[in-house]
């Protein structure tokens, strides 16, 4: 990544006094935007690393005199309250985030294929129809959710919280896969079409492959809108289905809690995100900048 | 678009396979379109079963006068709807001025600033639950770590966070800032890498520098991107159940709650499913000028581009 800065060689004489404001002014920005974006993940680790569970507490060191990795193993064999179905709600939580990823790449790209490449009629008003999701918060739309749950038999059940989240991850991901999709010409799909392949062929072999980063992007997002979710989780799972979202959600304020051990817990549930967009870090990067470059 | 199809589609070499009139349009158009059709078929499910069926259900609960009457006689209700109105208010423009300014720190040519950025990201990457659980912790009361440290370093004894209703929202703020002024700073990153570099060389030479640069260059070319997103986070600091819910838990007494959170109460601790749909539907009137706002921007960028 090559940032190109103007102006930085055409300082003259009279600024320099100013420039040692900046740069001093800048260093202590840098330094307070780090203790404050680390500050809360601090306290996680103070906490996970404190040999005895149930402490919060803050006795001014700080660094923990004894950081102990108890927290972490009663995590890890699953001996600690609360805990105990640990892996099995990891497990959950993976089920939901991998299910919502895969469904609304599916949902989203064969429907963004057939409004931008297919040419149908109407698409337009089929993409604004799908943002019009975001105008009700999905928050908002909790009560009937859990009504109607119950009513498709889906009560209790990993299901509805996979399709509450692909219904409020596609439409970011139509609108996604439409700008990306203007990147790759038409005329790659009339060749096809004289070849006699069908819609069918010009999605599976041209569009999906030079979809290809787009569709991480987007898959990613779905990953993360339902590794963040609490709400849904917390309403239409209960107990045989808890996620880790839930456990760590309901029991923060009960006094009893083995407090280092729910929070090396977190630190494992904060882990695969992390490591899932360093990983595809470029494909995120080049996104980013394209939908910028389409916003201005 | 079509233009090119039709030069394509019309072109004599492509009649060369067939009797020599144009291949014809319409049979392909027609095969195209039910394939197009039933391509769009599954989402087209998915948007009446999970989003047209609910938002009619929950027009359908709340389509009750008595239950907005019931809504003001509830000595909670506005409150609420005043710590609504601060936390959006505040928390979004907060967040989205500070990331603009700071994607423009961001982009200074320094080695370390370029680290920073990682240890900057990270609020955005932790998992929401686990960010505001300690953000709770940290400020509990005096065992947290927040006035731990207070006393540490300083010696003065902070306050109780969540034993007063401002500082309580005000925490539920200063939570949503630390989440989200990441992500946005990125997006403002990649709109202001757009900028070519000539307008900020003409701008120079013309004496706009600093402060002045960023008011007449800067600012005006990410206007339509900085609206676009505000609205964006508008509409998602109004529908923020998880921060208000687990940062200051409405503490103290439910006083600290939002629309969300109380509507969230009323049909779950409650059991008034009406009652906490009208709640939250109450910001209907804040809702839809955004997102109409919010269409017709993202429509003129479609045809700009």
């Amino acid at each position: 990544m090559s940032i190109a800065l103007s102006g930085g060689q055409a300082v003259r004489p009279r600024r320099k006094s100013l420039n040692i404001w900046v740069e001093g002014g800048s260093a202590l920005l840098g330094i307070a935007l780090l203790i404050w974006s680390l500050l809360p993940v601090y306290n996680i680790f103070l906490v996970a690393l404190d040999p005895d569970e149930g402490e919060i507490e803050f006795d001014g060191n700080l660094w923990p005199p004894q950081p102990s990795l108890e927290g972490f193993r009663s995590v890890v064999t699953q001996q600690a309250r609360y805990l105990e179905d640990f892996w099995h709600q990891f497990g959950n939580s993976i089920e939901i985030g991998l299910a919502t990823a895969v469904l609304t790449v599916l949902v989203g790209s064969l429907a963004s294929f057939a409004v931008s490449r297919l040419r149908l009629s109407r698409g337009p008003l089929l993409i604004n129809a799908a943002l019009v999701t975001y105008a009700i918060p999905a928050s908002f739309l909790i009560v009937p959710y859990y009504r109607i749950m119950h009513a498709y038999g889906l009560a209790d059940n990993l299901w509805a919280v996979i399709a509450a989240q692909v219904t409020f991850a596609t439409p970011f991901a139509i609108l996604i896969l439409q700008l990306y999709a203007r990147l790759i010409p038409v005329e790659l799909d009339d060749a096809a079409r004289v070849d006699g392949a069908t819609a069918l062929h010009m999605y599976a072999r041209i569009y999906i492959p030079l979809m290809t980063p787009a569709l991480a992007v987007v898959a990613i997002y779905a990953l993360l809108l339902a590794w963040n979710d609490y709400l849904y989780q917390a309403v239409l799972l209960s107990t045989k289905h808890m996620t880790v979202s839930v456990t760590q959600g309901q029991l923060f304020e009960d006094v009893d809690a083995p407090y280092n051990a729910m929070m090396a817990a977190a630190v494992i549930y904060v882990l695969p995100p992390i490591a899932l967009l360093l990983a595809f870090r470029r494909y995120v990067l080049a996104s980013l900048f394209m939908s910028g470059d389409g916003r201005t | 678009m079509s233009g090119t199809q039709e030069v394509l589609v019309g072109a004599p070499r492509f009649s060369v396979k067939g009797t020599g009139r144009p291949p014809e349009h319409r049979p392909l158009r027609t095969v195209e379109t039910r394939w197009a059709l039933a391509f769009v078929a599954p989402y087209a499910a998915v948007f009446i079963a999970f989003v047209v069926y609910p938002v009619a259900y929950a027009l359908w609960l709340a389509a009750r006068p008595s239950l907005f009457a019931e809504l003001v006689s509830d000595p909670l209700y506005l409150p609420t709807v005043i710590n609504t109105l601060f936390f959006v208010g505040v928390g979004v423009n907060v967040t989205m001025f500070g990331a603009l300014l700071l994607s423009g720190f961001f982009l200074r040519p320094r080695w370390w600033i370029r680290l920073l950025l990682a240890p900057y990201l990270l609020p955005w990457l932790i998992a929401t639950v686990q960010g505001c659980v300690s953000f709770h912790w940290m400020l509990i009361d005096q065992r947290g770590f927040l006035d731990g440290l207070l006393f540490a370093l300083f010696g003065i004894d902070g306050p109780l966070w969540f034993n007063h209703r401002s500082l309580a929202v005000g925490a539920n703020i200063v939570a949503f800032i630390w989440k989200w002024m990441p992500f946005w700073t990125v997006i403002f990153i990649a709109g202001r890498m757009t900028i070519p570099r000539e307008i900020h060389d003409a701008a120079a030479v013309d004496g706009a520098i600093g402060v002045r640069r960023f008011a007449h260059v800067t600012f005006p070319l990410l206007a339509n991107l900085y609206l676009i997103c505000t609205l964006l986070t508008t509409l998602w600091a109004l529908g923020d159940f998880t921060t208000a819910y687990l940062v200051s838990g409405g503490a103290p007494a439910l006083s600290s709650d939002v629309l969300a959170t109380l509507g969230f109460r009323y049909a779950f601790d409650t059991a008034k499913p009406g009652l906490g749909v009208a709640a939250m539907l109450s910001s209907l009137p804040v809702l839809i000028p955004i997102v109409i706002v919010l269409m017709r921007r993202l429509q003129i960028r479609e045809v700009q581009l």
